[in-house]
């Protein structure tokens, strides 16, 4: 009996020491020299506690798949050109499908050969003859390319927004994907949440198209408009600051787009106004020579996400890849457009579909009052624990602040975040800690009343209440793990601190305070009465 | 020794009064669901809804009434402003239904709309939240199945625990998720599933005769729904943190029936009371006083959060304060007369008396 207590001494002090040990480096300054000693972890704050920004994107799948239908018909078309194969009007319809028709319906052969050859990724949907011998193709994607393309576009959309936030400079930003092609990203400490979102969601596809100067603009507003020519729209600065637009017509198919760019950064013209100015790669600085060279005096659109910029016109052939929107941008608006471009174009288009954004200081006021709520319990329940069991409440009450060390060591040692909920959790421990040592007391009580001596009751109590307190904290321990499995950031937080609450109560409860109560048998002279 | 709230001779007949409690919680009960009836369902916050809501606090006190006013006149109609935390705080809740604006244009509104009134009088915009209509379905089904799930294992651990009868707990589990299946394919609503999952559960639990499982199982679905009742009651709105705190208290009834049931199935291997009330009711007076120390300290703390901790965790310290009364009132009024009503289990007790 002596040498078990001895044994049993040690490892509580082991794992009070051990306690402490991590506790301590979310407690002590910043630059105190205990922090070379100390763990490194400390209690992370989730973004209610510290103040940030919380965001679900959803990834518009249909449009990536929209694009790349688009890319193969042009490819499909241009392959068929090749073979001698004459193929129409590429074009995406609505339900992911692509059709184009083919001009002779004697050359469906070769053209199905070619297909079959190249284009596995896509399955012949209907095939209809027409009285004059064309042939109208719908084609869809199978499904494994479909699911390859969903969860390219995912990863690729994943990758650019943690470019852009990293450029950005959030510190400790969380950017993870999640089911449902949807992607969960957290800044905290940030508290301007629509410049975030500004970033993260602009899609910051670029185009230069040529401007076709000689359509009619009237009849173009009215609908009437060339094949090949789009309508849009010029940003245009209004003297009182505002923006206005101005219709202009551009011919459809861009003559270069943003992929090609390399680098883009900001930089200021004679008047200090910012401006972006851009670099393309080897290839694209060929391309924008080519153009530039070919259409000299025509007007070149400027076209970032479906909104012209700008339309210079092109002076002189352009050589050493470089380009520049100009416009009139706050420097910050410069700055944020630089940064998207540098980090490249989002593949598909994101959209916000949850946004939480705490203030700092409601953060550090969820703290106080939680501290201060916390604070309150616990002594209440001390007070009430040593007044009520006399010295068994006591040692009651220095299991509570062990168990209290244990579980803010835990929620360090793991990595866990607390948040409102978790301190919730850790209040609602303090609350029901004390039930396991009320289980034994109260059992101790009995045995004392049915005569035992205090060393007897106290081992009876602990053999007997044992079980029924496992049996009772796995059931909590189950829900906390439900918990875990379908909650969300604050929720899974409460579940975690709920969890660690539980088994660090236990180990208290059970084992520690048995070494207090051993010890005190040990010391005490016989026929001394217990005070429990 | 120390303080004694409950006397060791205490002898309360709780199993005798089991029909006036019954009568107490039918009509907590019927309460409860008549008014989720009447407002056509709990009522749900941005979590589950969908919708924005911007919570703005004010330097001086203001009149919910004046900020209702001066929001309609400044262009945000569809909006609902209502009180956050305790009066003195002055602060509030501005909730927009309408999906087709985004955060920023609520805010900027609402700062524009602010700054023509107040002029001088600060305020601050201290949170805001935007959740869709798709990720609050989402939530809202996961929250649903979070609960039923949770209620699930615990009746088969329950089961297994303590009639040592693993085997048809896992029939149980088996024959739900059969049921469950089945009714997925006629395409039910996932409250419907759940509803239908509680039934199956308690059906199967009396037909298998776990009779334990049955009356903790009761139990902690009559705590729920009386503390969903009382929140509907009192117009409280459902949000992700109350689900926490139901699911706390579905772990905190349950702690306290299976203290209760440990001690029944103690006294019944011990060959103690004449009759299975009798022994219902020794080992209810004799776990009594552990059951209000422990609901007492919980008590304490969640009350010094309801008063405390501030208006982010005020619904959610209520929820609590409810949970523990009912969950502490239902493992004795509730769990233990259903175990008496079916009469104890079908094995003989004694055989897993090497379990204990």
């Amino acid at each position: 009996m002596k040498g078990s207590l001895r044994y049993r001494i040690i490892l509580a002090l082991f794992v009070g020491v051990l306690g402490l040990v991590y506790v301590l480096p979310s407690f002590v300054g910043k630059d105190s020299p205990l922090k070379n000693v100390l763990p490194a972890d400390e209690i992370s704050l989730g973004l209610d506690l510290k103040g940030g920004v919380h965001l679900t994107l959803g990834v518009d799948i249909p449009k990536a798949i929209e694009y790349n239908l688009n890319q193969l018909g042009q490819d499909i078309r241009s392959a068929a050109r090749e073979e001698g194969i004459a193929v129409l009007k590429p074009a995406v319809r609505a339900g992911e499908k692509l059709d184009f028709t083919l001009l002779k319906s004697e050359q469906q052969k070769a053209l199905d050969e070619l297909l079959k050859q190249h284009y596995r990724v896509l399955k012949v949907d209907a095939r209809e003859a027409d009285a004059d011998g064309k042939v109208r193709y719908t084609m869809e994607m199978t499904p494994e390319y479909r699911r390859d393309v969903a969860k390219l576009t995912v990863d690729q959309v994943l990758k650019t927004i943690r470019t852009r936030i990293d450029q950005f400079g959030v510190a400790e930003p969380d950017i993870r994907r999640q089911q449902d092609d949807r992607i969960q990203v957290q800044l905290p400490g940030l508290d301007d949440p629509q410049r975030a979102i500004d970033i993260i969601g602009r899609t910051a596809h670029l185009e230069f198209k040529l401007v076709d100067d000689a359509a009619d603009l009237t009849k173009a507003e009215k609908g009437i408009i060339a094949p090949g020519r789009e309508l849009a729209a010029l940003k245009k600065l209004r003297a009182d600051g505002t923006y206005g637009q101005q219709p202009i017509v551009l011919k459809k198919d861009a003559v270069l787009s943003g992929e090609y760019i390399t680098d883009a950064h900001v930089s200021y013209d004679n008047f200090g106004q910012p401006y972006v100015s851009m670099t393309f790669n080897p290839r694209g600085a060929r391309i924008f020579a080519r153009v530039t060279g070919e259409n000299v005096k025509k007007r070149l659109a400027i076209v970032l996400d479906g909104e012209v910029y700008s339309a210079p016109s092109i002076q002189d052939k352009i050589v050493g890849g470089r380009a520049q929107i100009t416009g009139s941008f706050s420097d910050t608006e410069a700055a944020d457009l630089a940064l998207v471009l540098r980090s490249g174009a989002l593949p598909a288009p994101v959209k916000v579909l949850e946004e939480r954004s705490v203030g700092p200081s409601l953060g550090q006021e969820s703290i106080d009052k939680g501290v201060t709520a916390a604070f309150a319990g616990f002594i209440l329940v001390l007070g009430f624990m040593a007044v009520y069991y006399g010295f068994g409440g006591i040692v009651a009450d220095l299991a509570l602040v062990f168990n209290i060390v244990l579980i803010m060591a835990g929620l360090a040692g793991f990595g866990a975040t607390l948040t409102l909920p978790g301190i919730a959790g850790i209040i609602l421990t303090i609350g029901m800690a004390v039930d396991a040592n009320v289980i034994i007391f109260e059992r101790i009580r009995e045995e004392l009343r049915r005569g035992l001596t205090p060393r007897a009751a106290i081992d009876e109590g602990y053999s007997k209440a044992t079980l029924t307190i496992l049996d009772a904290n796995v059931t909590t321990i189950l829900a906390a793990v439900i918990l875990y499995q379908f909650g969300t950031g604050p929720i899974r937080g409460f579940a975690v601190t709920l969890t660690l609450g539980i088994l660090a109560s236990m180990f208290t409860a059970i084992f520690v305070t048995r070494i207090l109560f051993d010890m005190w048998a040990a010391k005490a002279k016989p026929g001394a009465s217990l005070s429990i | 020794m120390g303080l004694q709230i409950i006397k060791s001779d205490t002898h309360i007949d709780f199993v005798g009064i089991r029909k006036f409690a019954f009568m107490i919680s039918l009509a907590l009960i019927l309460l409860g669901v008549g008014s989720l009836i009447m407002h056509g369902g709990p009522r749900y916050g941005i979590d589950f809804a969908g919708g924005i809501n911007v919570q703005v606090k004010f330097d001086k006190e203001i009149e919910i009434d004046h900020l209702k006013t001066i929001l309609r006149d400044g262009g945000l109609a569809d909006t609902t402003v209502q009180t956050f935390g305790l009066p003195q705080d002055n602060e509030f809740i501005i909730r927009v239904s309408a999906l087709n604006v985004t955060t920023d244009e609520v805010r900027t509104k609402v700062e524009t709309t602010l700054n023509a009134d107040m002029g001088n009088s600060g305020y601050k915009i201290q949170r805001q939240e935007m959740v869709g209509p798709k990720v609050g379905a989402d939530l809202r089904e996961k929250a649903l199945e979070a609960m039923f799930y949770a209620v699930l294992l615990i009746a088969i651990y329950i089961s297994g625990r303590f009639e040592a009868r693993w085997i048809v707990a896992g029939i149980m589990a088996a024959a739900l998720a059969g049921g469950i299946y089945l009714l997925e394919l006629v395409n039910l609503p996932m409250s419907l599933l759940i509803v239908a999952a509680m039934f199956i559960t308690i059906g199967l639990c009396w037909y298998l005769k776990l009779n334990y499982a049955l009356g903790a199982v009761v139990a902690l679905i009559h705590d729920v729904i009386i503390t969903v009742g009382v929140f509907s009651l009192l117009g409280k709105e459902f949000d992700l943190t109350i689900v926490a705190a139901l699911l706390t208290i579905i772990g905190y009834s349950l702690n306290d029936t299976i203290i209760v049931f440990d001690r029944i199935r103690e006294n019944l291997r011990n060959g103690l009371g004449d009759t299975f009330a009798d022994t219902i009711n020794r080992s209810i007076n004799q776990t009594l006083s552990r059951t209000l120390l422990t609901s007492g300290t919980t008590l304490l703390v969640v009350a010094a959060l309801y008063v405390l901790g501030g208006g982010v965790i005020h619904d959610f310290a209520f929820a609590l304060l409810i949970g523990v009364v009912i969950g502490t009132y239902s493992s004795i009024f509730v769990a233990s007369p259903i175990l008496m009503g079916i009469g104890p289990s079908a094995q003989p007790v004694e055989e897993e008396g090497a379990a204990a």
